[in-house]
């Protein structure tokens, strides 16, 4: 009873506009975060900080833009020779062959080291190895990986493809992992029950329920390795980055536009494929 | 036909009647914090044993003991003359496809089809690369239908599970349970979460095809009335023991009060 009063006298403060501060302390529902301002005025002060050291000045802006106008004139109109051409059309077919024997590659890979490492099936020496092993394939960035293989197995399509494949691996066995981890138990403890061998219930009770998200992320995978397909062409890995790189080379910008256009074209139709086997497999 | 699984161990003999012996089953998730402490019973014959109790008493656990879907800590649990705490993963699963299970929440598997769901109780006699190419065997397939039309769902075969309601759902799960030609039927809460006129539906349903198969039943239920009705035996719990065995009749106002607690409720 005591307390219902007490609520009155409450909102009959609030709403005649006097808090009863006097008696209860104002209670405050946005507290203050100090250590984020903190974080926020260390970060505005380093960046300003940072812009006078590399001498990011207005002049030096100018400069730049000059040069890129000079360079844009250099590429256009954009080279459609037919020797030119060919040389793109075979680039684009290594670095597109590149990208999907990676992909492949990558995705049976990461499917038992996926599992391996899910915590909810496997038990918890072999999680632990094949989460290691996965950290460790997601370590370095594919460029510094393609590098590695270039040094290794010498330049040309098999180091890029080498290089893709480990990064597919980090991501896809990681997601994998992740999906299975928040899949329903209760649907796996069904299947258990009815004496089913590990291998019956990953195919009956694990499998339809995590193959959509498995589809998803590998089509994801897809369309990032056709992108990065054309980056480890740049460090020796073969395909249409290594041609890009020879135009760099040799000045012939209107060559680097439309192999730059060219690859704009691949990866939006990449895009349009990958979403379009994503929603497929929902 | 009702072909048990012929030749394979612990089947039982004809005329040996299905049944399990627990004896001082412990269950302990932290140690020195027991959810089972020292449960023993018998289930001999047929029919249906309740087993009743408040809410984390640990009737689940004590159901899931007993396939090993949860590890007990201590005691026995005999099936058919085999201890099944001692068994090694190949015999536990020679084991636990002689036991049927129905679960709260049907724990079907929702993206397989509802055909696909009951032929999961064929997994455990079924070899993997037939369960990869769904080539069961036509046998099978044809039990699993009979099953359906069984239950009444022929029409919903090719659907996917979550589809259906809760009540259609629970129908599969018991098809499932049954499809494995069990010697046992365990049931968790089978009811919980369905409508009184379903619940009544599907423990008929539970209550008549074990009397066909002439297995016996342990279901755990929080409806004391459904006990009543459908159990020839009623098992009440409370903080991890046995507090009351016998016959629903014999089951009075003062158990209930012993365990549940508190006797306001029952006006």
């Amino acid at each position: 009873m005591a307390a219902r009063i007490g609520w009155n006298d409450m909102i009959q403060g609030i709403s005649q506009g006097k808090a009863r501060v006097s008696s209860h302390r104002r209670r405050d529902a946005f507290p203050p975060n100090w250590p984020m301002r903190l974080v926020l005025v260390a970060l505005a002060t380093y960046v300003i900080y940072a812009t006078t050291v590399i001498d990011l000045s207005w002049s030096r802006f100018v400069i730049g833009l000059d040069q890129g106008a000079r360079f844009i004139a250099r590429m256009l109109p954009p080279n459609m020779a037919g020797d030119k051409l060919d040389l793109l059309f075979n680039g684009m077919l290594e670095s597109l062959q590149i990208a999907i024997i990676a992909t492949i590659v990558g995705v049976v890979l990461s499917l038992p080291l996926g599992l391996a490492a899910a915590r909810n099936l496997s038990p918890w020496p072999l999680a632990w190895m094949a989460r290691t092993l996965v950290v460790l394939f997601r370590t370095f960035h594919p460029v510094i990986v393609a590098i590695l293989f270039v040094k290794a197995v010498g330049f040309g399509a098999l180091a890029g493809m080498l290089a893709l494949v480990v990064a597919s691996v980090g991501f896809l066995a990681k997601l994998f992992a992740e999906a299975t981890e928040e899949m329903s138990m209760k649907q796996v403890e069904g299947v258990r029950a009815t004496g089913a061998s590990f291998l019956s219930l990953v195919v009956m009770a694990v499998v339809p329920q995590v193959m959509s998200r498995f589809i998803g992320f590998s089509a994801y995978q897809l369309d990032s390795n056709l992108r990065n397909s054309a980056l480890v062409g740049l460090v020796g890995g073969g395909g249409i980055g290594a041609t890009l790189f020879t135009a760099f080379q040799r000045f012939d910008y209107d060559f680097v536009l439309t192999i730059v256009l060219s690859v704009i074209a691949v990866i939006m139709v990449g895009e349009i494929l990958s979403g379009w086997m994503r929603r497929l497999f929902q | 036909m009702e072909v048990p699984a012929s030749g394979q161990p612990m089947s039982a003999g004809p005329n040996a009647a299905p049944s399990l012996v627990i004896r001082n089953l412990r269950k302990e998730y932290r140690a020195g914090e027991p959810v089972l402490k020292n449960v023993c019973f018998e289930v001999t014959g047929r029919g249906m044993t309740a087993i009743i109790g408040p809410s984390g008493t640990g009737k689940s656990t004590l159901i899931r003991c007993i396939n090993r879907l949860v590890e007990p800590t201590a005691g026995e649990i005999v099936f058919l003359g085999r201890d099944l705490a001692t068994l090694n993963r190949k015999e536990l699963r020679m084991a636990r496809r002689q036991i049927g299970m129905v679960f709260q929440e049907y724990n079907l598997v929702e993206r397989l089809s509802v055909i696909e769901n009951v032929l999961c109780g064929r997994l455990g006699f079924v070899p993997l690369w037939r369960t990869w190419s769904r080539r069961f065997p036509a046998g099978d397939i044809e039990r699993a239908f009979q099953l359906l039309d069984a239950v009444g769902l022929s029409t919903f075969a090719t659907q996917r599970a979550d589809q259906l309601s809760g009540g259609q759902r629970q129908r599969v799960g018991i098809a499932r349970a049954l499809m494995q030609e069990p010697n046992l039927l365990l049931a968790d809460e089978p009811t919980s979460s369905l409508d009184p006129k379903t619940s009544v539906e599907i423990m008929e349903l539970i209550a008549n095809r074990a009397s066909e198969r002439n297995i016996p039943v342990i279901v755990n239920i929080h409806n004391v009335a459904l006990a009543k009705r459908f159990a020839n035996r009623i098992i009440g719990m409370s903080k991890g023991e046995i507090v009351f065995d016998g016959p629903p009749t014999g089951l009075e106002d003062a158990h209930l009060v012993e365990i549940y607690g508190g006797e306001d409720w029952l006006e």
